[in-house]
């Protein structure tokens, strides 16, 4: 069942901060789900509408990446745009990596006047991460002082220099957490600072320790930050226990304990494995209080996503917004189809 | 502490980030986040006597005493905290570590990136400047002041004295406050 087929996108419901509708979803009480993009290199509009598809009708939202591990791919303002077009609710993600104040500003306007209605706040990884550690490392604003920033410009209709915005732009701030890093007693709190700075929503990073994210969870919902925030927990398909090792050592910030790695290895087919794994996981996180939903990052697997959402059952019977043909399209197809016909009949 | 050794391959600069170059080594930083209580004593004290002088200061005149006081601003807070000049002093607010160190500048709190043995994502041997601002907080008699949320960085304020910038703010609220008490 598609619950908001009817709904009216055009207008910011009361109490909303946006027009989106994964802000409607999340403040509905659903569990709600989002997966992320990986972002072609390539100017093709077409790739952005194939790697959007494969999440059809199983994400409440789809995370366009700011040039994610410090890798140059096409922009997530550009991705965001091309998949507004086509109705699906896109989550800008804004590193503070690569661009400064008046860059990021200026590109807050431009998306939410494409129609984007939620934004990821994040600092970003390093430069030295990527495919060009010579680039200058920017990080102008960090993620707090960005929240604060675009919340201004929402709240206030002002820049950060206090000059007027006619119209200020609609958007559902997030920001990111990592429950899974050190200093672990100040995450709780860092989650407090950020939501004092305008975030609304959090994803998490890769969740591979459950007993680590109860602990973190606890102390959050101690503090009752889960009322006043939106927590999607991070998880994602391991490939193998190599894959897993390597993720280890070389992605900042990803914590994956050793019996991870060790059911991975002694499975038959580790692949199949590691989607058992993170079915797994999304079942126990459902169930941890103070969870809104989650938040699925299948690099170079984002064809399973929908399999492993369908799988875990976290849905329930909820179905997520489906793209589906305007009645328009399927009119002037059928026509296209008939003259086909009529020219074939006349040929022969 | 010894310096990793170069690969055999010779010189590759990308490799280095501009933070290692700068200082090979932290153990003046580090120590000086384990008297973090100490140095917030001595910075409040500092503080006042500065309060104090404001009338010499005025007298001068802010803006030719700035460059002196400057001076010495940089040598004692370069010695001791690596203080890189961004003109907006934070320490008290992060556990007397610098978090102009970060390679990001963070200066709301640590990255999700930090290694679980407490170490930089981008300096692998570096200890995180922000794992070592939440053990100093902790420290300080105002451990709350970690939790504040810092404005971004006032880029033109760069290599300005943060000192007389606070003391002539004092001043002024001081000043302002006893106007409004008559």
């Amino acid at each position: 069942m598609t619950a908001d087929q009817h709904e009216d996108y055009s207008v910011v419901p009361d109490g909303h901060s946006s027009r989106g509708r994964l802000e409607r979803i999340l403040r509905r009480g659903e569990f709600a789900i989002t997966a992320e993009l990986n972002p072609p290199d390539s100017a093709d509009p077409n790739e952005v509408y194939e790697r959007g598809g494969v999440f059809d009708g199983w994400v409440d939202g789809i995370n366009a990446t700011d040039g994610s591990g410090a890798n140059c791919h096409m922009s997530s303002v550009g991705i965001c745009a091309l998949l507004t077009r086509v109705g699906y609710a896109p989550i800008m993600q804004i590193s503070c990596r690569d661009r400064n104040r008046i860059a990021i500003q200026g590109d807050v306007l431009g998306a939410a006047a494409m129609g984007v209605s939620n934004i990821l706040c994040l600092t970003g990884d390093g430069v030295q991460a990527g495919d060009q550690p010579g680039a200058k490392p920017v990080f102008d604003f960090d993620c707090m002082s960005l929240l604060e920033t675009i919340r201004t410009m929402r709240d206030e209709g002002r820049f950060l220099s206090g000059r007027k915005i006619t119209d200020p732009p609609r958007v559902f701030l997030g920001a990111a957490i990592n429950p899974f890093a050190p200093p672990y007693d100040f995450r709780p709190l860092r989650l407090k600072k950020k939501i004092e700075a305008g975030a609304q929503f959090v994803q998490s990073q890769y969740c591979y320790d459950i007993p680590m994210l109860r602990e973190y969870m606890k102390r959050v919902c101690d503090m009752g930050l889960h009322e006043k925030c939106y927590i999607l927990i991070g998880v994602g398909p391991l490939a193998s226990a190599k894959t897993a090792r390597w993720i280890r050592s070389n992605v900042p910030g990803v914590h994956i304990p050793d019996n991870i790695i060790s059911r991975l290895e002694g499975a038959e087919n580790q692949k199949q494995e590691g989607k058992r794994l993170c079915i797994d996981l999304m079942q126990e996180i459902r169930d941890i209080e103070g969870v809104s939903g989650i938040h699925v990052m299948a690099y170079r697997q984002e064809e399973f996503v929908a399999d492993i959402v369908h799988a875990s059952g976290v849905l329930k019977d909820r179905r997520p917004w489906k793209r589906e043909l305007n009645p328009g399209d399927a009119a002037a197809i059928e026509f296209a189809e008939r003259e086909a016909e009529k020219l074939a009949a006349a040929d022969t | 502490m010894k310096k990793p050794a170069a690969p055999a391959t010779a010189y590759k600069p990308s490799d280095t980030s501009h933070v290692r170059r700068q200082r090979a080594r932290y153990s003046i930083r580090l120590w000086s986040v384990r008297r973090a209580r100490l140095f917030e004593g001595v910075y409040n004290a500092l503080a006042d006597v500065f309060l104090k002088l404001h009338p010499i200061w005025n007298t001068i005149g802010y803006k030719r005493v700035e460059y002196p006081v400057m001076l010495v601003e940089k040598s004692v807070k370069s010695f001791l905290f690596d203080c890189r000049m961004c003109g907006q002093c934070a320490l008290s607010d992060t556990g007397m570590s610098c978090p102009m160190n970060c390679p990001k500048q963070l200066r709301n709190g640590p990255c999700g990136g930090v290694r679980a043995n407490g170490n930089c994502e981008v300096e692998p041997d570096m200890p995180c400047v922000w794992v070592q601002a939440w053990q100093g907080s902790q420290r300080m008699r105002a451990s709350d002041n970690i939790l504040k949320v810092q404005k971004p960085v006032d880029q033109s304020l760069r290599n300005s004295s943060a000192w007389l910038r606070v003391t002539a703010q004092k001043a002024a609220e001081r000043d302002s406050m006893s106007e409004t008490a008559q």
